[in-house]
């Protein structure tokens, strides 16, 4: 992460949010880290997934997304 | 250089044409005479997926030059069914998934029935050696080596 | 994605009627008698050949091009240079779904300020004839000035070394870099505590392998026919695995809305990642541009091998530490990977591998993404995984034999499964790796004797697998049979995958289902056939798209009984009232509602349009015997299996294919595949004869073994499988090899002068 971070909690319903909770607590993330990053949410891999739910205690991955053969 | 005029027959159908004389037969068939069935993978003899029969003898057509075709006769994938009948090798190489992309199944298609019809009852080596100028880069040609084994016992049994 | 789709229902929850089963391949005849068309076997009428002029240097400044004289030749209708394309930012952008940064794509398509490798594109020329062509590619005069070249990457990464692009800063490196350099970028991913995961470990083992860049080795050169209209629109016919990435790339190449470019993918003779890219059709396009006339290119095999993308080329240092009983302590591992000239290696999925099969605590893995006079690389299966895990795969494999401890159950002890933390980020959800090595343990090969300089050896893979943007429609049509059009190309056999779940889900027979593979104006946005992720989100479309087709033809029914939906089921290939409380009506089959489409309200189909999400991570094993000679040094292969979980093999033919496919290619990758330079910087083996691929007789039969734990993601458990079996087999040939010298070796390819010279060192 940006300043070192490595974990965070933040309060969110789905990973758009999550986004631009990171976004706003680090303005320095480049906007194609956003386009380019997937996320995990317990244990399933989201390549692109701005809509998807989020509950209470989820625990969230970033990744950088992959691509394949 | 002048075009020379070439007489020849393919799959027991005479054809005429005008040839370049440095083109090859593999031109010739894919661009003049519009068989693509035989496929381009080199150009230099290395991969076999312009194998062809010619007089009996299986070559690469890349290697033989258009104007050599003079007289011959050439048998190509396009010719190896009977109408809606598949030759025994077709059928197995469908019934053993013997080809994944099938860029390389003409080649190997015409090279293996070449094979057969000199040896009948080949070992699985003799197979493998035979089939050495075929390149294929999807299948590890285990299923290929099976289809061709299992088509030689067919056509024996026919 | 709609993720309330009833996923779920295993393959023993009922009986499966094609799911699982061999069925015949749609489009086997055509290929078993020639007919099915390739990239190359295309033509229009009025149609020029292009062809391309390639830079003999690996490194040289472009002071003039001059075209005059080719322009001159009769017979000669363009050509193009550097100055046809557009210049674009330095940026990545979404493309697609990739990230693309199109400065490099159009300095790579056609190079501008300078040539970085032999083989770089410099103009090209469409004629009337082939020949034609070649000659006018002999009149364009092109000025060098030729500069020092590196082809090495660690000889790229030193001080001094020759600069590729003198606007190239490290990025991922504090502070940030002042010079430029050959280093595109620094990765860390970082776990745990690795200082004293160390301190906790009894043996310490650290190494660093090397592995040259090798190439897919499809048998097909890359080829493609393009037409420009005067209105401004173009048709592309090309060889791809993806026509959707091939149309967002060419458009913004060639400058035109997306929508004006109608990409056509030809039947595909291969591909394994590298045909995910593109080269020649873009200029195809700017050639048709300049004449509005069909143009073709197709690539030599000379071409191919100097000028397409081969993948990485490696430098790996791995470092682990054990306990005295088994269990790994600390991981760590510095990866440096060649990208070519352009940035962008697979360096990062390499890190994201390196130590995902096993269960450790304390990771760190740094990853170096090295600039070279080489071609930019391209995906080959896998990508990156495969040298990173061959280098992990070996150390781990030493120290279980350090330890006296079965690799296998070494391995077993320290396998990944459910709930276990990655280092690259998430916890595994359900995954096979233990089932897949206990399947290994199993097997009679793992008990047949050995004899002198005979070896056995064992490597073990991980690979992610995706999902992705996919488009399915199910047209039904009038008399009763289907058209199921999918934007995913078949490289080998999909089709009848998708038939067999379309048919599961239908209830017919999968002999109804004719599959197309569309065209982009046909249907949305689909993502490449790569990564391995046909069958699954392919699939996933495909059947989302079955179950829409079944609930409008339901609705029909419904309607024609004047009952509610709710009260229509579909079983077996028909409609049917849920229970006799719904009425009594006979079933009404899919042929018979097809039937009377036009007077319940006009065409029947099933649509859908998802970005798959959740692709089920695959994990596989290779135990291969060899036998070396010790006098030349060549290696036999005795007996070689593929243990491997699809989460469910869906066509188990096909999935075989992939298994025995992967394996003799990391066969070739193990024994003799590489790029090989010389002095000059310029490719020495660019043919089949010189770079040499396994051949039929170098063969055993390659054993398979389907190891079956389900993706809950999907409906039938599907994970993928074409990218995972292309990783154990490095190392488990090296395993062999070694097992068979009682020596280590710690460099691919192990050819035999290389063989003899380890053997020479050991006996020294
Ligand atoms: S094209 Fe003739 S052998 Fe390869
Ligand atoms: S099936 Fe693809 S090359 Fe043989």
């Amino acid at each position: 992460m940006a300043s070192g971070e490595t974990e965070m909690e933040v309060e969110a319903t789905s990973v758009r949010q999550i986004f631009r909770h990171l976004q706003e607590r680090f303005p320095n993330i480049k906007s194609h880290m956003v386009d380019d990053i997937a996320v995990a949410i317990d244990g399933t891999v989201f390549q692109d997934a701005w809509l998807e739910k989020v509950t209470e205690n989820s625990e969230v991955y970033l990744l950088p997304r992959i691509g394949g053969g | 250089m002048a075009k020379q005029h070439v007489t020849t027959t393919v799959n027991n159908d005479e054809f005429e044409f005008l040839c370049e004389p440095k083109a090859s037969m593999l031109d010739v068939l894919r661009d003049e005479l519009n068989l693509t069935g035989s496929k381009e993978g080199c150009a230099t003899g290395d991969c076999g997926a312009c194998s062809v029969v010619m007089d009996g003898r299986l070559v690469c057509s890349c290697l033989v030059l258009g104007v050599e075709m003079e007289g011959k006769s050439i048998e190509t994938i396009e010719g190896m069914a009977d109408g809606e009948k598949l030759h025994p090798l077709q059928q197995q190489f469908l019934d053993h998934a013997a080809l994944q992309c099938g860029i390389c199944t003409p080649g190997v298609l015409v090279a293996a029935k070449a094979l057969l019809e000199k040896n009948p009852d080949p070992t699985e080596t003799e197979v493998r050696y035979w089939l050495a100028g075929n390149l294929c880069r999807c299948t590890g040609y285990d299923k290929i080596i099976r289809a061709v084994m299992d088509a030689a016992k067919e056509m024996r049994a026919a | 994605m709609d993720n309330s789709m009833d996923v779920g229902y295993s393959a023993d929850d009922k009986e499966l009627k094609f799911v699982g089963k061999r069925t015949n391949r749609p489009d086997g005849v055509d290929k078993v008698t020639g007919r099915a068309r390739f990239g190359a076997d295309a033509r229009l009428p009025g149609m020029l050949y292009g062809k391309i002029l390639r830079s003999p240097h690996a490194h040289a400044r472009i002071i003039s091009i001059d075209t005059s004289k080719a322009e001159a030749l009769s017979g000669v209708k363009a050509v193009v240079t550097r100055d046809d394309f557009e210049d674009r930012d330095s940026e990545f952008v979404p493309a697609g779904e990739m990230m693309v940064n199109y400065r490099d794509m159009v300095r790579n398509i056609m190079a501008r300020e300078k040539v970085l490798y032999d083989g770089h594109a410099v103009a090209a020329v469409a004629a009337t004839s082939v020949t034609i062509a070649k000659q006018a590619l002999k009149l364009i005069d092109v000025q060098y000035e030729v500069l020092p070249h590196v082809i090495d990457v660690v000889e790229a990464m030193a001080p001094g070394a020759p600069l590729l692009h003198d606007d190239l800063f490290t990025d991922g490196v504090e502070p940030k870099p002042t010079k430029p350099s050959n280093v595109a970028k620094r990765l860390e991913f970082n776990m745990g505590d690795i200082a004293s995961g160390f301190a906790e470990a009894d043996e310490i083992l650290e190494k660093t392998f090397d592995t040259k860049p090798v190439h897919q080795g499809y048998i097909e050169p890359h080829s493609c026919l393009a037409s420009f209209s005067e209105n401004g629109s173009a048709e592309l016919w090309c060889s791809t695995q993806g026509q959707y990435l091939v149309r967002a790339h060419c458009s913004k190449l060639v400058g035109m809305e997306i929508s004006k470019l109608r990409v056509t993918p030809s039947e595909i003779g291969g591909g394994f990642g590298g045909k995910t890219v593109v080269f020649i059709e873009p200029i195809a396009l700017a050639l048709s541009k300049k004449t509005y006339r069909p143009i073709k290119i197709t690539m030599t095999r000379d071409e191919v091998f100097r000028s397409s993308g081969p993948t990485s080329g490696g430098n790996v240092r791995v470092k682990v530490g054990i306990t005295k009983d088994g269990k790994i302590m600390a991981c760590e591992a510095e990866l440096k990977y060649q990208a070519g000239a352009f940035q962008g290696s697979s360096v990062q999925p390499g890190c994201m591998c390196a130590f995902a099969p096993y269960d450790v605590a304390n990771v760190n893995v740094i990853g170096w993404d090295v600039l070279s006079n080489r071609p930019k690389v391209a995906a080959y299966r896998a990508p990156g995984a495969p040298i990173s895990e061959y280098a992990v795969e070996c150390v781990i494999d030493e120290l279980a034999e350090r330890i006296g401890m079965d690799p296998v159950d070494f391995r077993l002890k320290n396998a990944a499964k459910e709930g276990t933390q990655t280092a690259y980020g998430p916890k595994f959800g359900p995954v096979g790796f233990v089932e897949v090595l206990e399947a290994t343990k199993a097997l009679d090969h793992y008990k047949i004797p050995l004899g002198p300089n005979q070896g056995r050896g064992i490597g073990s893979g991980f690979w992610f697998n995706i999902g992705g943007e996919t488009c399915v429609n199910l047209n039904v049509n009038e008399d009763g049979t289907l058209t199921l059009i999918t934007g995913s190309p078949d490289i080998g056999g999909s089709r009848a995958s998708m038939c067999n779940m379309a048919a599961e889900e239908l209830g017919i027979d999968v002999g109804l289902i004719n599959p197309i593979i569309a065209d982009t104006s046909v249907l949305g946005f689909n993502f490449l056939s790569a990564g391995s992720r046909t069958t699954f989100a392919c699939g996933l479309a495909t059947i989302e798209a079955a179950r829409n087709a079944i609930e409008n033809m339901r609705k029909r029914v419904a309607q024609l009984w004047d009952i509610p939906l709710d009260a229509v089921v579909w079983e077996d290939g028909a409609a049917r009232p849920a229970s006799s409380n719904a009425g009594e009506f006979e079933p009404m089959t899919l042929p018979e509602i097809a039937k009377i489409a036009p007077k319940t309200g006009g065409p029947i189909a099933g649509h859908a349009e998802i970005n798959a999400q959740g692709a089920g991570p695959g994990f596989g094993t290779h135990m291969v015997d060899v036998e070396v000679d010790k006098e030349t040094g060549h290696v036999k292969v005795l007996r070689y299996t593929v243990i491997q979980d699809a989460g469910k093999a869906i066509h188990p033919s096909f999935v075989e294919g992939q298994y025995q496919g992967g394996a003799v290619q990391c066969i070739g990758w193990a024994l003799n595949e590489e790029y090989v330079y010389g002095e000059d910087g310029r490719l020495q083996n660019s043919g089949f004869l010189d770079y040499r691929i396994p051949l039929a007789s170098d063969l055993p039969m390659i054993d398979t073994k389907i190891v079956e734990v389900p993706n809950p993601n999907h409906p039938y458990g599907v994970r993928g499988v074409g990218e995972t079996p292309i990783i154990p087999g490095l190392a488990a040939m090296s395993n062999a090899i070694s097992n068979a010298l009682g020596l280590r070796m710690s460099e691919l390819p192990m050819s035999p002068p290389k063989v003899l010279k380890a053997i020479k060192e050991a006996s020294v």
